[in-house]
Formats: structure tokens, C-alpha cells, sequence
């Protein structure tokens, strides 16, 4: 079996699996990461959304010998080494932004990915950023009110 | 301080020792000399179903050799934030600071058998139950101190882990008084329970603390569980409901998929367990292209579904008869509609997971299911194995909202778990099985007819109801759980479950003299059970639309003419509330506002939503603007989870409302994934706002279930307002397509 070395959360990880193996199965089930989650395997929830290069991608349907040496971010890897969450982080526990939480990890990540890209969103372009990821416990305008509170608590 | 010398308190120090929450709590522990001690009053009124079952106190409170307090419950976390209000009715009856209270939920052989977690009832039946057990510790606690120290009760102070004389250094702590054993004492009446006006965390606002554990991509769900050499599989599920497998051939398969190492077949059940996840994911793919199953019996078309359900139901049953409807309309003019709600499905964010390991004498399983006891049951029937060495214990999955896949899911694991014994089998559910496998929340028909009297109030009312089962969850009857049904030697489902979930809230509120209420149960073509507030979703939708309706025709302002139907106070300070809330609105052409009112089953919570909505006038699509709630769901204990729960739940609501039908044809089901099945988007996503009126010496009613049926309601008034047209059929989508 093929082996890779991904560049996921800063370290140079390798496995041993086959071609077609999507990214979300590597970081699983291989690299034992929780933070992206299964939620449909078919590209229509965003709760395996990961950063690639620093933009929101969902991992699900993302053979892991297409991936080269791109950088990747889960959600375990926005923690800051001194152990400070990102602010998109920070705002969601503050204002108790969750249900179930199991579409928070998809929610986080695009919120990061626009944030890395508009650092000021106003509330129709979060709602867009946003678009494709689905959550079943209507977090929604909670999350949106989080992601505003760390637009304007960014350091 | 002299306990400080004993060994249990030196063993206290050392586990404080690594955890900042210790340090926190010593400190509190050398002002404990200070605090004023709440009253207590003695309560006298009934005990919760679960407590009765489990009445003693060692049942619900432990006392941890580190000081710590545990409280257990039967009940599940499904995202509603039951741990956190458990922690917070604890620790205020203990008078203990909230980080020192863990909660441990649902496993069995461990926590009281409470049954399922669902019908809002976690709230009442658990929560209360460790109010009572942890008042009744509190009590067991002073008594054994003030034996041990030979004073009275009334010069001993307990808090916050210690028990101290009063005046003196004199100081014991639970394991102290306890000795090493835990509380060996029933829960009785009279309990001296807190004076509500001294909480310090009921009614609180307090946070949850497992959401920094999502946030931060550590192990939450089910699906995050890892055992050494842990394997997967996948299940290739029938073709449909009662197909059966006719052919299979594994030849091929492991040269095409590596890793597997075992393919299952077990008359109609067809599994495949592998190394890895996604080589299980590849096998099940390869598997479904090599079997070949019977043709099952035709599915009506889910277009014609309301009329085959009228022509398969039952003949009615009466359920309520007040005054004579019947005699009372004969010469008047009656007013009829009828309303239809379609099947709708749970569709949690995270598909099932089960994980089960058979150790050679034991069956362990985690599972998200909601009743871990009767799972157990279902379980050890199917394998015919004695309940005792089945162990299940609870995970949380993705918000299930009811009866969803997770049994399922945690059956065919178990069935796994002995094909493969001495290792961790894992099975993970599609997507598109768990949505063709859900057991749905059934289509519905309401229909009303109705009369006014000279003053325009409402003189008659009678409601039929057609309904499937409201709930087939697992239970002894083994043919509750899905696979069971395949197996060699299948397992049918015998009863018919929960029928009466069906009427739920279709006999309205209101001081009506004459109604009448019938209910046509039938067999549907869809597996059905518990999806959030049961009936009540279609019930209220349908009610309060007829309202509006008959409002219309008594020309009477809709509110008004609730507020004239009920001479309840706490109804209607729920709709007075939303009057207020919304009379400052204004609207624009194709905008409207309109309303709903539930107290949910007649009996619990009361509720009124308001909804502003808007149409464009281009395509027909309804959008709703903003949402909001009006909420007494009597006693508050945690003031921010029920805000939560009720947000969310009229967003869900919404979703239901504006786009959810579950689709079929002869042949199959064809609500797959998000693209067949689509739910709001963040792009639809309403305002919300939410007025809770906080009732604390009234009994406590769960939130979770309360939003759902007044916002369709809601909506589809407002719908009416913009633009005259009446919703009689959901979900509502556009305009132009399928209404009046
Ligand atoms: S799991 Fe990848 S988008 Fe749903
Ligand atoms: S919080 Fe449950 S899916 Fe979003």
C-alpha cells in the first residue's frame, strides 16, 4: 500500500493507505483526530470541513493522493502552542453557540477560512460563508452571533 | 484544622491536588465558618415515576472518596443540556459549589433504568428525582454528623462537602460521616427542599461546560470512540422494507477492497467487517453490486400517500366527547378544513453509530440510543442472552431529536460483535441508510368542523385524527430493532407502539362546550416512531390555522379571539406576551405576521410563537424573517439551556415547515441525502427571540419539544396575512405550487 506524508496541524504526518482513501478517513482513522466529523461522505453538510491552505474545504470526498504537501488544518490544530483557542473558538463557548455541537467543527472552520480572508464580515456575507454547512439543532443564530463577537475581539 | 489529619482527608488533599477546581474548593472550605445557610421548607407532594422506581438515595447521589459528589441519571445528553441542569439541582440542594457535582448518565447495571429520554420528560422525571434523593442526602448527612459528634442537627452547618459544629473547628467530611459506604437510605416525604428564593444555580443561566470540549475537537460522540484493534463494518441493507436476499457473491471482494475480514450473512442481514473504515465504506459498495434481493411490496406514491392513508386506517375511535357535538350541529352552519402534514424525517447531522465487543462472556455495546434498559432488552431477546451480560453504556451522538437510527445501529454491532468476538466492532451508518431507514415521524391528517355562536364564539369542535404509531421504540418486542427483522429466524414487530402520541394537542386548548375527538389509526407504508413533540407538530399546525380561520369568519382579531377562548392565566400571559412583543412591528406588501398558542399536550408547558414572514412575488418562496417565543415552562432551571432549546427548535420548526417531505415512489424511498432531503440553510435562517416567564413555584415542564408545533402554525398565518392565501398542506415551499 502507497504510503503519504501529509503536512497536517504544523507536523509531517505518514500513512500507509490506499490512493482513494478520503482526506476526512486519513485524519480519523489513521491519525485518530476528532475534530472533523462524518456527517455525509457526499460533500452536502460541511461537518469534515477542513483548511487547506488556509481555506475551508470539506474533506469527505478528498482522495488523499491528491493532497500533496498542501498545509492542513483541523480543528485540533487552530489552538495557538501556548494553548489559546482561536477567537472564533472562544466566542462559540461564550455564547453557548451549540446543541449537539457535532456541526460545530464544519461551522469553526468556515468561520476561520472567511475571517482569514474578510477579517470585518457583515451579517449576509457570514450567512454565505457559511451556506454549506448544515446544522440539524438550529445553533444557527447563535453561531452567527459568535462569529461576529470574534470579528471584533480578534489580536 | 484538625480533619485535615485524618486519612480520608489527607487522601481528599492529595486528589485535590492536580486540579485548579481543588484549590478553589479548599479555599471555600475555610470561609464555610461564614455562610448562611438557605432555609428549607418541606415539600410534600408526589414523587417522580423515576424515583419511585429507584427510591433509594444511593440510586441517584454518591459521595466520591475525593469528596467529589456524583449524581446519576438514566437519561441521555442529546445536546438539550440535561448535565448541566442535573449539576445544577444538585449542587444547590447540597448546597455544594457546581464544579465539585459530576454527573454521570445512562449505563447500564450503573445508573437507574429511567426508560427512554424523550417526551421532554428529563427535566421532570430525572432531574427532580436527584432534587428529592439530594435534599434527602443533605438530611441523611446532618443526622449521621450529629450522631457522630453527639449534638443536634440544628448546630451543625453542611456545605459544600463538609459538615461543621457550629461555633467550633470541629469539621467532617462526607466520607468522614459516610465511612467508606455510600447513603443507605430511601427517599420519603416529607423532603426539606431548598427555599426557591435562595438558589444560587436554579434558574440560573449556567453554561455548559462540555462545549469547549466540541469546540476544541476532543472526543465527544460516539463516533470518536477508539479501542485498541478496534475494526469497522458496514451493513448492506435490504432493497427495501420486506426484501429478501436472494443471491450473494463475495467472490472478488478481496481483490477488490483490502482489508476485510469478514463478510456476514445471516439469512437477510449482510455485513462486511473490515480493517480500516473506509475499506468498509469500499466493501459495502461492492457487496450491494453483488447481491440481488426479492422485490418488496409497492409503496403507494408518496403523492397519493393522504388518500391510501384514509383508505387503510381504521374506523375512528372516539377519544374525548364533551357536550354533544354531534346533536348541537345538526342545524347549524358549520365551518370545515382539513390540513395535511407529510412524513418527515429526524436527520441528524451525525448518521448512527454502534460499537460492541463480545468478550467471551460478556456483550459490551456503546450506543447513542435514548433507552438504554429497553435496548438491552430488545438485545438480549434477539440474541437470546440473559440481560445481565449485556452491558450497554450511553455516548452522545449528533442531535437525534427522537427515535432515530441509533438502536439500529447499536444491533447490528452487537449481531457483529459475536460473528467477530474479542474485538471492537464499529459500525458506522451511511447517510443515505440512515435517512432511507429512519423511522419517520408519520404523515398526518387533521380535519375540523366547527361552529360559532351569535357572538362569534366558538360553540362546537370536533377533530379527527389519522395517525400511524407515534412510537415503535425498542422494547421486548425484538422486531423493534431493525436487523432483527432479517435474521434467519426473523423477529416481527408484535404491538403497534404508541398510537395516542397521534392526537397529541388536536383537541385545542380552549373553552370550547362541545368537541369531539376521533382518531383513525392506520398502518402506513413508511417505518414510523417518536420525532420531536409527535402529533402535536401536524395537531397544532392544523388547530391553530382554524383558529385563524375561525377568527377570519367572526371577524375578531386572531389573538383576541384566543384570549376570549380561555380563561387560563397562564396561557394568557403567554399570548399577551407575544402581543407585546411584535405590536411594534410593521409590515410591507407580501410581509405578514402571524401567530400560534400550544400548551403542549393539553397538560405542560405553555407556549406562543409569533412569526413575520415575506413572499416574493416573483417565484412564491415564503421566507420567514423572524420568530418569537413567548414560553412558561413553570419552573426554570437552567435559564440559557431552555433559550437554547427553543431557539433552535423553531428554527428546526421552520425547516419542517417550508421544506421537509420525505419522498417515495413504488419502489423506494428516495430522501437519500441533503440533496433529496434539503433542510434550512444559513441563507434561510430567521431571527429569533425568546421570552421565557419564569414560574418557580410551579412544577417544571421539559422545553425541547414546545417550539416545534406553534411555529408552523405561526408561519402559516403569517403566510395568510402577506398574502391571503391558507396553508392547508406542509410542508408550505412555494406559494404557487400547492396551495388555495
Ligand atoms: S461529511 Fe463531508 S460534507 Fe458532509
Ligand atoms: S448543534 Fe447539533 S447539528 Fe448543530
Amino acid at each position: 500500500m502507497p504510503k503519504y506524508t501529509l503536512n497536517i496541524n504544523t507536523s509531517q504526518k505518514t500513512v500507509e493507505t490506499e490512493p482513494d482513501t478520503p482526506l476526512l478517513y486519513v485524519l480519523r482513522d489513521y491519525l485518530e483526530l476528532s475534530g472533523p466529523k462524518f456527517g455525509c461522505g457526499l460533500s452536502q453538510c460541511g461537518a469534515c470541513t477542513v483548511l487547506i491552505d488556509g481555506s475551508s474545504r470539506t474533506s469527505c470526498m478528498l482522495p488523499v493522493s491528491n493532497i500533496g504537501q498542501a498545509e492542513i488544518t483541523t480543528l485540533e490544530g487552530l489552538e495557538n502552542p501556548s494553548g489559546k483557542l482561536h477567537a472564533v473558538q472562544e466566542a462559540i463557548i461564550k455564547e453557548q453557540a451549540a446543541q449537539c455541537g457535532y456541526c460545530l467543527n464544519g461551522m469553526v472552520m468556515a468561520a476561520v477560512s472567511l475571517l482569514n480572508k474578510n477579517p470585518n464580515p457583515d451579517e449576509r456575507e457570514i450567512k454565505n460563508a457559511l451556506e454549506m454547512n448544515l446544522c440539524r439543532c438550529g445553533a444557527h443564530t447563535r453561531i452567527i452571533r459568535a462569529i461576529k463577537i470574534a470579528a471584533n475581539t480578534k489580536d | 484544622m484538625k480533619a485535615e489529619s485524618t486519612p480520608s482527608r489527607r487522601r481528599f488533599l492529595k486528589d485535590l491536588g492536580y486540579i485548579s477546581i481543588g484549590f478553589s474548593l479548599f479555599s471555600s472550605c475555610l470561609r464555610t465558618e461564614d455562610q448562611i445557610i438557605a432555609e428549607r421548607i418541606p415539600y410534600n407532594g408526589d414523587l417522580p415515576g423515576s424515583l419511585k422506581r429507584e427510591i433509594n438515595i444511593n440510586a441517584w447521589i454518591k459521595i466520591l472518596e475525593n469528596g467529589r459528589v456524583q449524581v446519576l441519571s438514566g437519561k441521555v445528553e442529546l445536546g438539550q443540556g440535561i448535565r448541566t441542569a442535573i449539576r445544577q439541582v444538585a449542587a444547590e440542594e447540597l448546597d455544594m459549589n457546581i464544579e465539585n457535582v459530576d454527573v454521570l448518565l445512562a449505563e447500564t447495571g450503573v445508573t437507574p433504568n429511567e426508560g427512554y429520554t424523550g417526551a421532554s420528560a428529563s427535566i421532570q422525571n430525572s432531574a427532580m428525582s436527584v432534587r428529592y434523593a439530594a435534599a434527602t442526602a443533605r438530611i441523611e448527612l446532618l443526622e449521621l454528623a450529629s450522631k457522630k459528634l453527639g449534638v443536634t442537627i440544628e448546630e451543625l452547618q453542611l456545605y459544600n462537602g463538609r459538615v461543621t459544629q457550629k461555633g467550633t473547628n470541629k469539621v467532617l467530611t462526607y466520607s468522614d460521616i459516610l465511612e467508606g459506604v455510600q447513603f443507605e437510605k430511601e427517599v420519603a416525604i416529607p423532603i426539606q427542599l431548598k427555599k426557591k428564593t435562595d438558589y444560587r444555580y436554579v434558574g440560573k443561566a449556567i453554561p455548559r461546560t462540555d462545549i469547549e470540549k466540541m469546540v476544541k475537537g476532543e472526543v465527544t460522540y460516539i463516533h470518536d470512540l477508539r479501542f485498541p484493534e478496534m475494526v469497522h463494518a458496514r451493513v448492506i441493507r435490504p432493497a427495501g422494507y420486506d426484501s429478501k436476499l436472494l443471491q450473494i457473491d463475495t467472490s472478488g471482494l478481496k481483490e477488490a477492497v483490502s482489508g476485510v475480514l469478514k463478510t456476514v450473512v445471516n439469512g437477510s442481514f449482510v455485513a462486511v467487517i473490515t480493517e480500516r473504515e473506509y475499506q468498509a465504506v469500499k466493501a459495502e459498495r461492492f457487496l450491494k453490486n453483488n447481491t440481488k434481493w426479492s422485490s418488496a411490496t409497492p409503496l403507494p406514491e408518496s403523492e397519493n400517500q393522504f388518500e391510501h392513508i384514509k383508505k387503510i386506517a381504521n374506523p375512528p375511535e372516539n377519544i374525548r366527547n364533551d357536550g354533544d357535538f354531534d346533536n348541537v350541529t345538526k342545524s347549524v352552519k358549520t365551518i370545515k378544513s382539513r390540513y395535511n402534514k407529510p412524513y418527515i424525517m429526524h436527520g441528524s447531522m451525525g448518521p448512527a453509530c454502534g460499537i460492541a465487543m463480545y468478550d467471551g462472556e460478556i456483550l459490551h455495546i456503546w450506543s447513542h440510543s435514548q433507552g438504554i434498559y429497553p435496548l438491552r432488552d430488545a438485545i438480549a431477546s434477539m440474541l437470546n442472552m440473559e440481560v445481565e451480560k449485556i452491558h450497554i453504556k450511553s455516548a452522545p451522538g449528533a442531535g437525534c431529536y427522537g427515535h432515530s437510527t441509533a438502536d439500529d445501529a447499536a444491533t447490528d454491532a452487537a449481531l457483529l460483535a459475536f460473528e467477530y468476538p474479542k474485538k471492537h466492532i464499529r459500525v458506522q451508518w451511511s447517510r443515505n441508510d440512515d435517512q432511507k431507514w429512519d423511522p419517520y415521524g408519520p404523515a398526518i391528517i387533521t380535519e375540523f368542523e366547527a361552529s360559532l355562536d351569535e357572538k362569534g364564539k366558538i360553540n362546537s369542535w370536533k377533530s379527527d385524527v389519522w395517525t400511524d404509531s407515534h412510537s415503535t421504540r425498542p422494547n421486548k418486542d425484538t422486531g423493534t430493532i431493525l436487523a432483527a427483522r432479517y435474521l434467519e429466524k426473523p423477529f416481527h414487530m408484535k404491538s403497534r407502539g404508541y398510537l395516542a402520541g397521534g392526537h397529541r394537542n388536536a383537541d385545542p386548548y380552549y373553552n370550547i362546550p362541545n368537541m369531539q375527538l376521533n382518531a383513525h389509526y392506520y398502518e402506513g407504508p413508511l417505518r414510523v416512531s417518536s420525532l420531536r413533540s409527535l402529533g402535536s407538530f401536524a395537531n397544532i399546525f392544523a388547530v391553530e390555522s382554524f383558529m385563524d380561520e375561525l377568527a377570519e369568519k367572526a371577524g375578531k382579531d386572531p389573538l383576541n379571539f384566543r384570549l376570549e377562548h380561555t380563561d387560563d392565566q397562564r396561557a394568557i400571559a403567554v399570548i399577551t406576551k407575544i402581543q407585546t412583543l411584535t405590536e411594534s412591528q410593521t409590515t410591507i406588501e407580501n410581509e405578514g405576521i402571524g401567530y400560534g398558542f400550544m400548551r403542549y399536550k393539553n397538560t405542560d408547558a405553555y407556549a406562543a410563537v409569533a412569526a413575520k414572514v415575506a413572499i416574493n412575488s416573483d417565484n412564491g418562496v415564503v421566507s420567514v424573517i423572524k420568530l418569537w417565543a413567548a414560553i412558561d415552562v413553570g419552573e426554570v432551571i437552567n435559564l440559557d439551556g431552555i433559550i437554547n432549546q427553543i431557539e433552535g427548535g423553531m428554527i428546526q420548526a421552520t425547516s419542517w415547515t417550508l421544506k421537509e417531505q420525505v419522498t417515495f415512489n413504488a419502489s423506494e424511498i428516495t430522501s437519500t441525502d441533503w440533496n433529496t432531503y434539503p433542510i434550512l440553510r444559513y441563507s434561510e435562517i430567521p431571527e429569533v427571540e425568546v421570552a421565557i416567564i419564569d414560574r418557580p413555584n410551579e412544577p417544571v415542564y421539559g422545553a425541547g419539544e414546545v417550539p416545534m408545533p406553534p411555529t408552523s402554525a405561526a408561519i402559516a398565518n403569517a403566510v395568510f396575512k402577506a398574502s391571503g392565501k391558507r396553508v392547508y398542506d406542509l410542508p408550505i415551499k412555494t406559494l404557487t405550487q400547492n396551495q388555495n
